[in-house]
């Protein structure tokens, strides 16, 4: 059967300049980096530079970046290292409702910890308004986290503005930009980042490392002990062959982007428009148009639930991801759609369909023939259904 | 994550529907869960002559609903209301654990649907 992956979201393959590259990392030169001889040094050379491609991706200095085992690991260090260290300044913290896990259950841990907490919330397209962000500062206020792109829903906040407002404010900015790397442009200085989480896995780079940009002067505590590596701030011996990858992976995505987006793009609306044109009861979640990810399609199918769309999509050989309660592990559907206002029924039915740079015309013509035909057949089991038409 | 047999009865559901003279409906679970089940059933001197079921919920609660049916066709209400959700989840080859509690609700419909005939039977 023709497999489609639609769910480049989650993760990417691997680009084979990538995976090439690595591969010596592994067998030739496996030196550690830290030791002062030949077979170490060889090694610590391929990081700084992988350092500097990763830090061109961003606008920053090579010397901001941190390495660490991917984007849950940042945002931790970021949120608890910020916690830690200027807990004489104060102990208020300030993020969205839409933000991924390792943010929220990470704000939701330091709650029980004697930290304050404000979740601002997000109107129905999964937007964050800058002027919530600002009533919500206080004079004890540290850190603001907020996202640069949603992961379910594509919405791109407005980070610039926020970074503008918490640096009038004298308070850290954080943004997890895991998901906008590759596929927006991204500069710390523009935006007035002072800690920017990324990711490898989402932009065809190796799963297991990610990076934190911890702007210069911005001192945070570590979450990890031991050898000193990243100057201090995440020891461990480093992740040479990931993080090589990791930067080649930068490199690509920086001359890629460009070109990719128009595609990309034009992929994305023909798939929402097809879906729009071939099936009624359809809600599209988040925004369309330039306030959405690229390569994001997220929309509720009314009457049937999630899951079993996602298994009756593979059957037919194609890849996607639902915020259904039966795909998060919990009892509840996606946070992020109940935070945009939909009821239970509605999130449940959720389908994100996450475009990457293999997926081709044919694919997406595939998916809106198929896709009709499926939501029929479960429709017709549904017995939400005939009650509403 | 899914038996064989809960990927057929998911992808061939047996007894889709609902049957328009049915003396006996029932329905378990709620949209906010995710799952709604519905049994309808004609029976005929405590026998389960028809059945049909129409589920809203994941490939689990469809295989379930799909199963049941098949299990009680024919049975005597007395035999079917024995039959217990753990039964149903058996006769698929087993559910994911996680799946035990929120989608395998099936058994429970169609008691649901024999307490509707029993009630009706006994008003008239």
């Amino acid at each position: 059967m023709k497999r489609i992956y639609l769910d480049h979201s989650a993760t990417t393959p691997v680009d084979p300049q990538v995976a090439e590259l690595m591969t010596v990392y592994f067998t030739e030169y496996y030196g550690n980096p830290s030791s002062v001889h030949f077979f170490g040094r060889q090694v610590h050379k391929a990081i700084d530079e992988a350092r500097e491609q990763v830090a061109s991706l961003i606008g920053a200095n090579p010397s901001e970046i941190t390495f660490t085992s991917g984007g849950t690991e940042a945002d931790n260090l970021a949120i608890q290292g910020v916690a830690r260290t200027s807990v004489k300044k104060g102990t208020h913290l300030i993020t969205s409702a839409i933000e991924h896990h390792a943010v929220l259950d990470t704000f939701k841990y330091l709650a029980k910890n004697g930290y304050e907490i404000t979740i601002v919330p997000v109107d129905e397209e999964g937007l964050v308004s800058v002027q919530d962000i600002e009533k919500a500062i206080r004079p004890d206020t540290i850190l603001i986290s907020i996202m640069h792109a949603n992961n379910e829903v594509g919405s791109i906040q407005p980070v610039a503005e926020i970074g503008r407002i918490a640096r009038e404010k004298g308070v850290l900015f954080h943004v997890d930009a895991v998901q906008s790397l590759g596929k927006l442009p991204i500069d710390v200085n523009q935006m007035n980042v002072d800690l920017l989480t990324i990711s490898s896995h989402k932009i065809y780079g190796p799963k297991g490392v990610g990076a934190l940009y911890i702007r210069k002067g911005v001192r945070i505590s570590p979450l990890v002990f031991g050898g000193s590596q990243e100057r201090k701030v995440r020891s461990g011996t480093e992740n040479a062959p990931g993080i090589i990858g990791f930067g080649k992976a930068c490199e690509l995505a920086g001359q890629r982007m460009a070109d990719e987006n128009i595609e990309l793009i034009r992929l994305r609306d023909k798939l929402f428009d097809g879906i729009l044109a071939g099936i009624d009861h359809v809600k599209v979640n988040g925004p369309r148009g330039a306030k959405r990810l690229p390569n994001n399609v997220n929309i509720s199918v009314n009457f049937i639930e999630g899951e079993s769309l996602l298994l009756s999509l593979d059957l037919v050989g194609i890849a996607g991801s639902s915020g259904s309660a039966c795909t998060s592990g919990s009892l509840d559907p996606s946070h992020v759609l109940l935070a945009m206002g939909l009821s239970h029924e509605v999130a449940h039915g959720s389908l994100r369909l996450s475009l990457g740079r293999q997926n081709t015309d044919e694919e997406i013509d595939y998916v809106l023939q198929e896709l009709p035909k499926i939501v029929k057949r479960l429709r017709e089991m549904s017995p939400l259904y005939h009650k509403a038409i | 994550m899914y038996s064989e047999k809960v990927i057929d009865h998911f992808t061939n559901p047996r007894n889709v529907g609902e049957i328009e003279n049915a003396n006996g409906v029932g329905q378990v679970g709620n949209a906010k869960c995710g799952d709604i089940m519905r049994i309808s059933m004609v029976v005929e001197n405590d026998i389960i002559k028809d059945i049909k079921f129409k589920t809203f919920g994941c490939g689990a609660a469809v295989a379930t609903s799909s199963m049941v049916t098949e299990m009680v066709k024919g049975k005597s209400v007395d035999e079917a209301l024995d039959i217990s959700n753990a039964a149903v989840a058996e006769a698929l080859g087993g559910l994911p654990e996680a799946k035990l509690h929120c989608s395998n609700l099936a058994a429970d419909a169609v008691h649901e649907a024999i307490k509707d005939y029993i009630q009706k039977k006994t008003k008239v």
